[in-house]
């Protein structure tokens, strides 16, 4: 308080933003104890986003050697800013293209850290029960060639719905995404008309048929909450916090299949089975299994292969590990996938190769 | 103890007297303080213009006119255009100035005619006023609450019955133009309102007893001798309002949707410049960026033909009502 109104006798002349902002340097954290050997920042997707903020304001409170910040921002922000080498480590639920891997000359370790399924979340005041979506249909919807709720595709499926007669307003992301990728991967692989003459996949595209946009997970629910006969794609967790209904859709198999974790972990866990990529980046865009539900993705923690002090690829390592196993039980009590134990297995490995140059 | 009027007469020679020395250093001081601040008005603008354009100026180089043309927005294959957005924009502010333009001159009407009490004028006009303190994100929150719940059952009616009518092509799902339209009119309506109202006070009040002189009704004074005399003030007045328009952020990025498409419906979302600004400046690239200031670019560009039209306008309207050159 006394340097402040110091700074503010000797700084009339100042204008009053940087005065503001000479104050709010001078007043510290109120929150933070003694100082913290090591900080780790940390940005990226929204969606494992409060996972991550869960674990790290645990982990920050079980010891004081380190302190691990994470800012979100999407993973497109997070993919950016990893290569940049302005954070110590990024998150993506899109992991990163080859071509952005070969920025990064220190190097790149993906590590799978959680799991989520991509749903469709819709707003229909008035319709009860459980909505199916059959696999051509949802994608023609994106596509804008099913543009009302009263089609007949829909109504086929649904014949107990009573559906309204009102038009399908898409709602999507509009910033760098993650999830954007785990769902237009998903609709290219089971549509030639998306991948060849549609969007195709992406972390961010030009959506047809006069979508509405929002930025982040949260932005999206936002938006078909607020608007009557929408549908958009978001995670999981995000849709069942907010209470929006959420569609039943139909697998490869040809069954209606509900989100929930434990097909999510089969489904994973099947998938690394049948075969892990070395560098642990793992798509799963149509699973195989009965009961897999259709759209499920992992999401990275983004590592550097080497650290110029070694005390903070050490803090690195150790923070990791303790999400790969503490972690995982809270990733359930949140709505998230715990990790099957044959991709925990291979990112433990993976995770003890980083080091110093 | 009387006082004596003639006590300061001994120190009149000093009142009528030349100027001082501190009389010149503060006149030349006065001068020199209004000349800065006017520059630096100036210089400030011209600074504004200068990084937005330095910054805009590769995508300006790389995408040229088709930015304007194109309907595209793409950061992941670097394709940029915002017709849309132009579109919206545009689209928005002009069915806001018809609404508050509308409402604000009545409102100045009611408010200086005579219709009430002078007291309860003011009463009113500081109401209006008020309207103009209310933050952006509170009118976009109340757009969200209210506005499209209550406009919902209308536009599911109207597209219902007239569906033929490009205007009500689509349902209004929640965010849209006619929301974003309608709360941008509130928000125009004060400055429209209250530079309206001073226009109809500067009319001297010879001229509305001339009027009546003349034998007019009161509705025919207000129609055909005080509104054209007022004229050129209310076109400022819309001008300003329509400048306010464009610019608004935080409100329209709530209410309109963010949607890239260009669509005559009164019902569908679309997007404006300032809230794709706002709302994609956050994740942006640096080549988003560049493109983003290009687009900054374009609004300001808008924003100063709107203003030299309005100008232009109401200079006729001065030549052509009030008989001034």
């Amino acid at each position: 308080m006394i340097r402040c109104s110091g700074v503010i006798r000797t700084a009339t002349a100042v204008s009053f933003s940087i005065l503001l902002t000479a104050c709010g340097g001078e007043s510290a954290d109120p929150g933070a104890e003694a100082p913290r050997g090591l900080q780790l920042v940390g940005a990226g997707a929204t969606f494992p986003e409060p996972l991550y903020q869960d674990w790290f304001r645990r982990y920050n409170a079980q010891q004081t050697e380190t302190r691990v910040i994470y800012e979100g921002g999407g993973s497109g922000e997070g993919v950016r800013r990893f290569i940049e080498e302005t954070v110590d480590f990024g998150a993506s639920d899109a992991a990163m293209s080859d071509a952005q891997i070969a920025q990064v000359e220190r190097g790149v370790r993906l590590i799978p850290a959680t799991a989520g399924m991509v749903v469709l979340a819709y707003n229909l005041p008035g319709v009860e029960g459980e909505l199916r979506l059959p696999r051509d249909v949802y994608v023609d919807i994106f596509l804008g060639k099913i543009w009302r709720w009263d089609d007949p595709r829909i109504i086929a499926v649904n014949p107990d719905l009573e559906l309204p007669s009102r038009l399908i307003q898409t709602v999507v992301r509009r910033d760098g995404s993650g999830t954007t990728f785990a769902f237009t991967n998903h609709l290219s692989s089971i549509s030639p008309a998306w991948r060849d003459e549609g969007p195709g996949t992406g972390t961010i595209l030009n959506w047809p048929g006069g979508a509405m946009t929002g930025n982040g997970n949260e932005g999206v629910a936002h938006k078909i909450k607020i608007s009557h006969g929408s549908i958009g794609y978001i995670e999981y967790h995000f849709a069942s916090r907010l209470g929006l209904p959420i569609a039943t859709l139909e697998n490869k198999a040809g069954n209606f299949v509900q989100p929930d974790a434990d097909s999510g972990r089969r489904t994973l866990e099947a998938a690394a089975e049948a075969g892990m990529p070395a560098n642990l980046r793992l798509f799963v865009p149509d699973p195989d299994a009965p009961h897999a539900y259709p759209i499920t993705s992992l999401s990275w923690l983004l590592l550097y292969g080497s650290y110029p002090e070694p005390e903070r690829a050490a803090a690195l390592q150790s923070v990791v590990t303790w999400g790969l196993n503490e972690g995982q039980e809270i990733a359930a009590t949140l709505g998230y996938i715990p990790l099957p134990d044959n991709i925990l297995a291979r990112a433990t490995e993976v995770l003890t190769t980083i080091g110093a140059p | 103890m009387a006082l004596n009027p003639f006590e300061h007469a001994g120190a009149a020679s000093t009142i009528s007297g030349p100027p001082s020395e501190g009389d010149y250093l503060g006149d030349r001081l006065f001068r020199a303080v209004a000349r800065a601040c006017a520059g630096l008005i100036i210089a400030l603008l011209l600074f504004i213009l200068w990084e937005i354009g330095g910054l805009a100026l590769p995508a300006m180089a790389q995408h040229g006119l088709g930015f304007v043309s194109g309907s595209t927005w793409n950061p992941g294959t670097q394709e940029f255009g915002v017709l849309p957005e132009i579109w919206g924009t545009l689209y928005s502010s002009l069915l806001a100035l018809l609404l508050g333009g509308v409402f604000g001159v009545t409102i100045a009407i009611f408010l200086s005619q005579d219709f009430i009490e002078a007291r309860l004028a003011v009463v009113f006009r500081t109401i209006v006023e008020l309207l103009a303190a209310i933050p952006s994100v509170v009118y976009g929150l109340w757009g969200i609450f209210v506005v499209i719940p209550l406009l919902r059952p209308v536009a599911g009616w109207l597209h219902a019955q007239l569906s033929f009518i490009p205007l009500f092509a689509t349902d209004l799902s929640g965010p849209g133009m006619a929301p974003a339209a309608l709360v941008l009119a509130i928000m125009i309506l004060p400055t429209v309102a209250a530079i309206t109202v001073d226009a109809f006070r500067r009319i001297p009040y010879k001229v509305k007893e001339a009027a009546y002189g003349m034998g007019t009704t009161r509705w025919e004074a207000i129609l055909k001798v005080m509104l054209p005399t007022a004229s050129s003030g209310i076109l400022a007045a819309l001008v300003l309002g329509f400048g306010r328009a464009l610019g608004e952020t935080m409100a329209l990025a709530m209410l309109i949707g963010n949607s890239n498409q260009i669509n005559l419906s009164l019902f569908a979302p679309a997007n404006t410049l300032a809230s794709l600004l706002a709302s994609s400046f956050p994740e942006a690239g640096q080549i988003e960026v560049q493109a983003l200031m290009y687009a900054a670019v374009v609004l300001l560009l808008i924003t100063l033909l709107v203003n030299i039209a309005g100008l232009g306008i109401q200079q006729y309207t001065v030549r052509k009502f009030e008989g001034k050159v």
